[in-house]
């Protein structure tokens, strides 16, 4: 009896090979897992903040997978676009579940995809040999940054249409070219049936390709210099002279495999929670007044980006308008989120991590943290929230006023980086990873 | 050490600035009485709406036989709610011409499917317990909830027969009942109640089955995170 399941096996065995090998012979298949997974050796000493980035891979296949089902009940049609929402939210069998899954997922892909990027701020991942990632993740930011935007037109509410109004007509500040962009963009005077419409081909197809191909050269780049640490050693300094195996390095499978899945089951709850009993989050992730249909007559009093846009936006409205053009804001807004692509020639410290710098970096790196969450408070309130200073002051908007101080430190943080990073005490940097 | 602190401290300031924003909102609004799982106040409420505000707002998004789910038979919605020969497959729509619709009264009627989630329950609690007799408008009434500031608004008082007249004192914005309706004014606030109820259900038919679903998925995947975290220790035990 045993002796006859143990051939059954082996044959079976047998045949898995002899596939492996057909397979092998005419596709890298066996060498690639090898090169991305049981041979691609990773840090040992990963922490909690190494989760984002594979829980941002997650995000991105259920934003994919959600779009598609969406794509199937949803039209693209100023007149139909708000009902067919509706239509998915009430007649498409477990429609509901999609859309807020996808509605959730896109401002779920920020929160990890910030703290993504907070990751490689403070470990210094983006330093030599890494600034291809980094730039590659900053196209990507980019890129998310579009998808964002062209994907909130679609529900076609009074908030994905003057959003989307305010938006294109930041084009127009662009000297000399501006209007003639703006109206290009939309393909219309205003935005219309023919902005939605383009909006959602760059939404479904144009961008998601691009994403997919910015993951893919991000990974690759990734594999080719090895993943940094919470030490920011290279792991490849240290190697086993017999085997060539990094000491501190572990293959990638099965150990992060399995410790990613337990990131994606407490990212799992989070994200449940989220969808099945606060889906709005409080206006946050769907705002009220967009579940009021488009209205090009009517325009809300208040117009807020949703939270993941709101410390640029913040920074749009701080900077005060010069010879009556609105350029130079756009201009800083333009330059507060292209400003993390130039991280990897602004940092001159001789160490990677902040657990070998001085206080001087950390009291700036706190300081852009508290400004980068004050900034995108402030984005999502109407500027006379806090109300007016006394005449002294001009009677300005207090929360202006606010958001100009900390649009300096925002900006400070980078630019000063050279001169801090140089001056700032650090530690000896350890030979080997530490726990 | 002392940088986390600041910044433990600084965070700890954000997470309040939230509740300071809040604080300075327009109009003050009544508490609605919700309570989606009530199904009697749901169908009472869905009388309601179907015998008073059907006839000039639509509820495009909602079919008539989904009320089946808060507890009507097939027949009792067709012989209590179908009124125009519907079938009650159909959305709850309206005969009204908008343009019609726009020269009587200003402004089209708006589609009420997701109006509470648009405005929020104790918007609309408050605001069809708030009309009060202005003889200055046009339409012979006046509503401080639908715009705090001037107190205008299109829509008449279509429940007065019920509420009765209402006054407003300008100095202390207070109402007060000057007219009795054919209802209490605790009747009034019940049917208000029921109707709001009714209208938060509606803009979000789903929500019951989410909360409910919602329990059980947690509970898969708090399951899942202990099996996933003893198999990464069991992995990772020769890892030091």
């Amino acid at each position: 009896m045993t002796n006859k399941t143990e051939t059954k096996q082996t044959k079976f065995a047998d045949a898995l090979n002899c596939g492996l090998n057909w397979v092998d012979e005419r596709f890298p298949l066996t060498s690639n897992v090898k090169a991305h997974l049981t041979e691609y050796y990773a840090p040992k000493n990963f922490n909690f903040w190494y989760f984002f980035g594979s829980l941002a891979m997650l995000v991105l296949v259920l934003q994919i997978v959600t779009g598609i089902f969406l794509t199937m009940h949803y039209k693209p049609d100023a007149d139909l676009a708000f009902g067919s929402v509706e239509y998915i939210m009430r007649d498409v069998p477990w429609g509901w579940l999609i859309r807020y899954m996808h509605s959730t997922g896109a401002s779920m892909f920020f929160v990890v995809v910030y703290l993504h990027m907070f990751r490689g701020i403070i470990y210094g991942s983006y330093r030599d040999p890494r600034e291809l990632i980094w730039l590659f993740g900053v196209a990507i930011f980019l890129c998310l940054m579009g998808e964002a935007f062209f994907g909130y037109l679609l529900p076609w509410g009074q908030m994905s249409y003057w959003g989307a109004q305010v938006i294109v007509n930041l084009f127009s500040a662009i000297p000399f070219v501006g209007p003639d962009v703006s109206e290009w963009l939309r393909g219309d005077y205003l935005v219309s049936d023919a902005t939605l419409n383009r909006f959602f081909a760059f939404h479904v197809i144009a961008l998601p390709l691009v994403l997919l191909g910015l993951v893919v050269a991000h990974l690759i780049a990734l594999h080719e210099v090895g993943s940094n640490n919470p030490d920011g050693v290279e792991i490849k300094k240290n190697k086993d002279k017999k085997t060539g195996i990094p000491l501190d390095g572990i293959p990638f499978h099965p150990y992060y495999t399995v410790k990613d899945l337990v990131g994606v089951a407490v990212f799992l709850i989070v994200f449940s929670a989220i969808i099945f009993f606060a889906p709005e989050m409080g206006g946050y992730f769907l705002e009220a007044n967009n579940f009021v249909p488009a209205n090009p007559m009517v325009t809300p009093a208040h117009i807020a980006p949703v939270w993941y846009f709101t410390p640029y936006y913040s920074i749009l409205r701080a900077v005060p308008p010069i010879f009556n053009s609105q350029f130079p804001g756009v201009a800083a807004m333009g330059l507060s989120v292209m400003a993390f692509a130039f991280l990897p020639w602004l940092d001159k410290s001789p160490v990677k991590s902040i657990r070998y710098r001085g206080a001087l970096y950390k009291k700036w790196l706190a300081a852009f943290v508290v400004s980068f969450l004050i900034l995108g408070y402030l984005g999502t309130v109407p500027s006379n929230v806090w109300g007016q200073f006394g005449p002294w002051l001009g009677g300005a908007d207090r929360a202006t006023v606010v958001a100009r101080i900390f649009m300096v430190i925002y900006f400070a943080f980078f630019a000063l980086m050279p001169w801090y990073t140089k001056k700032d005490k650090t530690t000896p940097v350890p030979e080997r990873v530490t726990g | 050490m002392k940088t986390t602190n600041i910044m433990k401290k600084a965070l700890l300031v954000l997470a309040f600035i939230p509740l300071m924003a809040f604080a300075n909102e327009g109009a003050h609004l009544d508490k609605a009485p919700i309570d989606v799982s009530n199904h009697e106040s749901l169908q009472r409420g869905a009388r309601t709406f179907v015998n008073y505000c059907l006839n000039c707002h639509s509820a495009n998004y909602m079919r008539y036989n989904r009320l089946m789910e808060i507890g009507l038979t097939e027949n009792q919605i067709k012989d209590n709610l179908l009124f125009a020969g519907e079938k009650v497959g159909d959305q709850m729509k309206v005969a009204i011409n908008k343009a019609d619709a726009k020269k009587w009264f200003g402004v089209a009627p708006p589609d009420l499917s997701v109006e509470v989630r648009a405005r929020g329950a104790d918007w609309v609690y408050s605001y069809m317990r708030g009309f009060y007799r202005d003889s200055a408008s046009s339409t012979g009434w006046g509503n401080c909830v639908f715009d705090p500031n001037t107190c205008k608004v299109a829509m008449p008082h279509v429940l007065y027969e019920l509420q009765g007249e209402q006054e407003m004192n300008h100095e202390t914005h207070q109402l007060t009942l000057t007219k009795p309706g054919r209802m209490s004014v605790a009747e009034y606030d019940g049917l208000v109640g029921d109707l709001t109820n009714y209208l938060a259900y509606m803009s979000e038919p789903a929500k019951q089955q989410r909360n409910h679903l919602g329990w059980f998925v947690l509970l898969f995947l708090g399951v899942l995170l202990v099996v996933t975290y003893k198999l990464k220790k069991a992995y990772w035990k020769d890892i030091h």
